[in-house]
């Protein structure tokens, strides 16, 4: 390819808009030393919004900077559901930073660094670009979970999170150049046309299996997992809040068009893994939630489950499974951020309450936080008809379109466990005797917390859009 | 008749716009508890009333679904209603109940009147969609939605130990369910498409029928219940409150056996006739042991709950004789024993409201404070043993002759427990309204009010009239059930055919 060939702005031009507003806003916020950097907040809710909007607005596929770096309908839906979480996560930080301290103008800058990772990982075409992406994003992530400077336990979250971070980068990296060793070359579509069915030799299955060992720690799926339930505690809430929902997503994007684009030939070989990773995540989800009395550690299970049940899907690696994937993960999104919602807004005399006993009567205290909790638990649950039934529906769905049968029993009876202590839950709000009233909850995450309900509530009268769009976004990828 | 209104989803949902009322509420004073008291009332009247328009309506000369609507909804999924004769006697019996249950838990909650009359309201949208849905996936959003509300009616509003109860009940159901949903999805891909009506009459192939029928056995032998995953309701019922026992008892164990006739017999014929002998030895079982059990109860609940699950058991019989009078005494069964059992719940909360307690050792020699009460408890227990004259004899009697015709041993086995259900439930009497009214707590107690008076003489009525003229519910029913009939015989016909022929 030629080196003089025109670049084509307008495709990246979220990724521009995202890159060069970061560093506008990090100059900003040296030039005026706001110390509390809300006005930096807001811009940088700002600039994800302009991002969205270039993203919403693109159409077509486009292959960019030699075939490295792709633009595509898949693209497009998977990053808007980032900057969504992105963007909600950082409205939902305010009232946090504000009653607590702790916020400085860096913290949402590196949280549109991180996104700008984000996006780069979805679109990522090549193994090198993935890479790139990939730590753009974690080393935001690193810092930001070590944000509370003074506290041990968010340092040791960063920590931990980085030195296991670095590991999982390093088993990837290890697989990316066997990848290349044995096919000549990083490129996804040129991967995928070196790789002969008949003759998937050991060598590049051994640098799949390192690739998805990676991968796999970035979606915390079992047995890399170990990192989560401790980050997810020792971070700042807000935090945690997103690191449930973007990068998650992102990731799991990734690994889906790695797998169905760069390794379609090897179908039979990761699906195998896919499978144990799904089944070895819903179990593990759903037994050591229900020991868990942190609300935070509790989430992190829940999201070791879900992303199992997300990986369903892709174990079928069929258009109706990558379909479904893409639907879990834009349910997931909004129950995510419902649900953090309400965790943050779990306070009660001027301090955070963390356990899930403090919700005891919470349906007498407060009746409607109560109802959005027991909306989001019952949808997480995947009980009908909310739309967290959708989510699993369409997951299962495709595994039994391609025989998984044995994964779609042993999915729906976790979810059955996993329903025990989602119901746990709701039985504590609403089956035992009121507790203290919580802090009035602040404006803006009871609105974010009632339109997340309200959306888990009502998705079943109007599915169509959410599942039609996931179906265009699936094809693009085959 | 047509209308050019949707008949059919204004039952369904109107109930829900009444919770959308209550919800609109303000306030937690008295006041606004009445008010919701009286919307749920009106709100359940009046899909009553509607309801009643569909059965003056319906076409009891055709097997085809009627007040049939489609929208699209979902892709191949769409939004697809209607009634046929299986269906539309459910549909009145859950409108029928649910006014009557409103008004007997005016006095019995007191607390959280607001959020009891919404969790009941949803419930009844919830089942009403459940017997009028035309698609698999709607049906399954009705049919496991409705666990929401129960679970929050037992373990909100019921008694000491209602965790326990409600969880089990949930994780219970739940798990059953989720087979059927697999199976659910299975079937889409064989046949390409969840629109009931075209299921129907859609050939599965013989291998999977079997898979397919025992995953939505799992979900149904869990509702019905059957012995042995009967567990979980006699523990409901001892725990929910008398308005949630009611429509449990009365609507929900319906589920099951309408979702026989409506799916298991119909799509997977040569499944049903195979395993029909694994039924009746899970429904005699049921019917001896949880009799036998009933006698040794000391909770007046416990005791009517384990008589549900035998009658259950007549239900599956007759159902699985796949001969008209089976399946029709079924049907008529299941509808007699959800008037029946109702009533009987209601009568137990009548005490209960009293004196808070359910246990039979708490009272004794009623009938001197009480004759009224007496009367409606001595009618209702003698329609449950299947007393000539009441609506219980004519579903048992019709049942049972159909076991006959296919199996004497099962009908003999059967009728054992028609002789201990006599047993139990005219001891129960004794030990309660005769002997000596010696207990301090009882000598001042009072008959029923008006109110009490008003719920259980509409059930009364009925249960009467029903067991002296049950031509109205057999004819409703008998079109659709000889279509059904005649639907499995075409489907095992079908079957042997295929065996018949030469490998291609």
């Amino acid at each position: 390819m030629p080196v003089t060939e025109s670049l084509n702005l307008v495709a990246i031009l979220p990724e521009l808009v995202l890159a060069v507003g970061a560093m506008a806003l990090l100059m900003l916020g040296v030039a005026t030393r706001e110390e509390r950097g809300d006005l930096i907040l807001w811009l940088a809710v700002g600039v994800l919004v302009v991002a969205g909007i270039f993203i919403a607005c693109g159409e077509g596929t486009e292959t960019l900077f030699g075939g490295s770096f792709i633009v595509d309908p898949y693209a497009r839906m998977l990053k808007l559901l980032c900057l969504v979480g992105a963007a909600v996560s950082l409205i939902m930080s305010v009232p946090y930073w504000r009653a607590f301290g702790g916020m400085r103008f860096e913290y949402p800058i590196l949280l549109l660094f991180a996104a700008t990772g984000m996006l780069m990982m979805i679109s990522a075409y090549d193994l090198i670009a993935l890479y790139v992406g990939l730590e753009l994003q974690s080393l935001a992530l690193y810092v930001v979970a070590a944000f509370k400077r003074d506290s041990a336990r968010s340092s040791e979250a960063g920590l931990k999170y980085f030195v296991l971070g670095a590991l999982s980068s390093g088993m990837l990296l290890y697989g990316a150049s066997l990848v290349y060793g044995f096919t000549g070359s990083t490129e996804f579509a040129q991967i995928a046309s070196a790789v002969q069915p008949s003759g998937a030799n050991l060598g590049l299955i051994f640098g799949l299996v390192f690739l998805m060992a990676g991968f796999a720690f970035k979606i915390s799926a079992v047995p890399f997992h170990m990192w989560t339930p401790d980050v997810y505690e020792g971070a700042p809430t807000p935090v945690t809040a997103f690191f449930a929902a973007a990068p998650k997503i992102a990731a799991m994007a990734l690994t889906v068009r790695v797998l169905i684009s760069a390794f379609p030939a090897l179908t039979t070989e990761w699906q195998q893994i896919v499978v144990f990773l799904a089944i070895a995540s819903m179990g593990l989800g759903s037994f050591a939630a229900i020991g868990q009395r942190n609300i935070k550690r509790l989430m992190a299970y829940s999201s070791i489950g879900h992303m199992g049940y997300a990986l369903v899907g892709l174990a079928s690696g069929t258009v109706a499974g990558v379909q479904g994937v893409i639907i879990y993960l834009a349910i997931y999104l909004v129950m995510t951020l419902g649900m953090f919602a309400c965790v943050l807004a779990m306070r009660r005399d001027g301090k955070m309450v963390e356990n899930i006993d403090q919700l005891s009567g919470l349906s007498r205290t407060s009746p409607r936080m109560a109802l959005v909790l027991a909306i989001l638990l019952f949808s997480l649950a995947g009980i009908p008809p909310l739309a967290g039934f959708f989510a699993k529906f369409y997951v299962f769905l495709a595994a039994i379109e391609s025989g998984l049968y044995a994964l779609a029993v042993v999915g729906v009876l976790l979810s059955v466990v996993g329903a025990f202590y989602y119901l746990r839950i709701v039985k504590i709000m609403y089956f035992d005797d009121p507790a203290e009233p919580f802090e009035e909850m602040p404006a803006s995450l009871a609105i974010i917390a009632g339109v997340s309900g309200a959306l888990t509530l009502f998705y079943v009268v109007y599915p169509a859009p959410l599942v039609e769009a996931a179906g265009v976004a699936a094809k693009a990828l085959f | 008749m047509s209308y050019s209104w949707p008949i059919l989803s204004t039952v369904t949902f109107l109930p829900l716009l009444g919770a959308l009322l209550v919800l609109l509420l303000r306030g937690d004073d008295e006041s606004a508890a009445r008010n919701a008291r009286y919307i749920a009332l009106w709100t359940t009247l009046i899909t009553f009333a509607i309801s009643l328009l569909l059965w003056r309506d319906f076409d009891v000369a055709t097997a085809a679904f009627q007040f049939v609507e489609l929208r699209p909804w979902l892709g191949p999924i769409t939004f697809h209603m209607g009634l046929d004769g299986i269906s539309m006697p459910f549909v009145v019996l859950t409108t029928l109940l649910m006014p009557l249950t409103i008004l007997s838990s005016f006095v019995a909650i007191k607390v959280r009147v607001k959020e009891f009359m919404i969790a009941f309201l949803v419930l009844e949208t919830l089942m009403l969609g459940v017997f009028s849905s035309l698609d698999l996936v709607m049906f399954y959003l009705f049919f496991e939605g409705g666990l929401i509300p129960m679970f929050l009616i037992i373990g909100i509003w019921g008694g000491s130990n209602r965790v326990y109860a409600s969880f089990k009940f949930f994780l219970y159901t739940l798990t059953g369910s989720v087979l059927m949903l697999l199976a659910i999805m299975a079937i889409y891909w064989e046949a390409g498409t969840t629109n009931i009506p075209a299921l129907l009459n859609h050939d599965f192939p013989p291998e999977m029928q079997t898979w397919l029928w025992f995953a939505f056995l799992a979900s149904f032998a869990v509702k019905l219940p059957m012995w042995p995953v009967h567990t979980w309701l006699p523990d409901a019922h001892v725990e929910a409150p008398t308005a949630g026992s009611v429509i449990l008892a009365g609507i929900l164990l319906k589920l099951g056996g309408y979702g026989f006739l409506r799916f298991s017999i119909p799509m997977f014929p040569i499944a049903s006739a195979e395993f029909a002998p694994l039924i009746f030895g899970l429904s005699v079982i049921a019917i001896v042991y949880t009799s036998l059990v009933a006698l040794a109860q000391e909770d007046m609940k416990k005791l009517i709950a384990y008589s549900s699950i035998a009658h259950m058991g007549f239900v599956t019989i007759g159902i699985f004789t796949l001969t008209m009078q089976g399946m029709q005494g079924g049907i008529f069964l299941m509808l007699s024993h959800g008037i029946v059992s109702a009533a009987l719940f209601l009568c137990v909360g009548v005490v209960y409201d009293r004196m808070h307690t359910h246990k039979i050792s708490a009272f004794s020699g009623l009938v001197n404070r009480m004759p009224l009460y007496a009367f409606f408890f001595m009618v209702f227990t003698l329609a449950n043993v299947g007393l000539p004259g009441t609506s219980g004899f004519i579903g048992e009697f019709l049942s049972l002759m159909g076991a006959f015709e296919v199996n004497t041993w099962v009908a003999v086995f059967a009728t054992t427990g028609i002789i201990l259900s006599a047993g139990y439930a005219l001891w129960l009497y004794r030990r309660i309204f005769f002997g000596v009214l010696d207990k301090p707590a009882l000598k001042h107690i009072k008959d029923l009010s008006p109110r009490e008076v008003a719920v259980m003489t509409p059930l009364l009525i009925i249960t009467i009239y029903f067991g002296f003229h049950p031509g109205p519910v057999l004819d409703v029913s008998a079109v659709s059930v000889e279509a059904l009939i005649a639907n499995f015989k075409a489907g095992l016909a079908v079957a042997e055919q295929a065996q018949l022929a030469p490998a291609p």
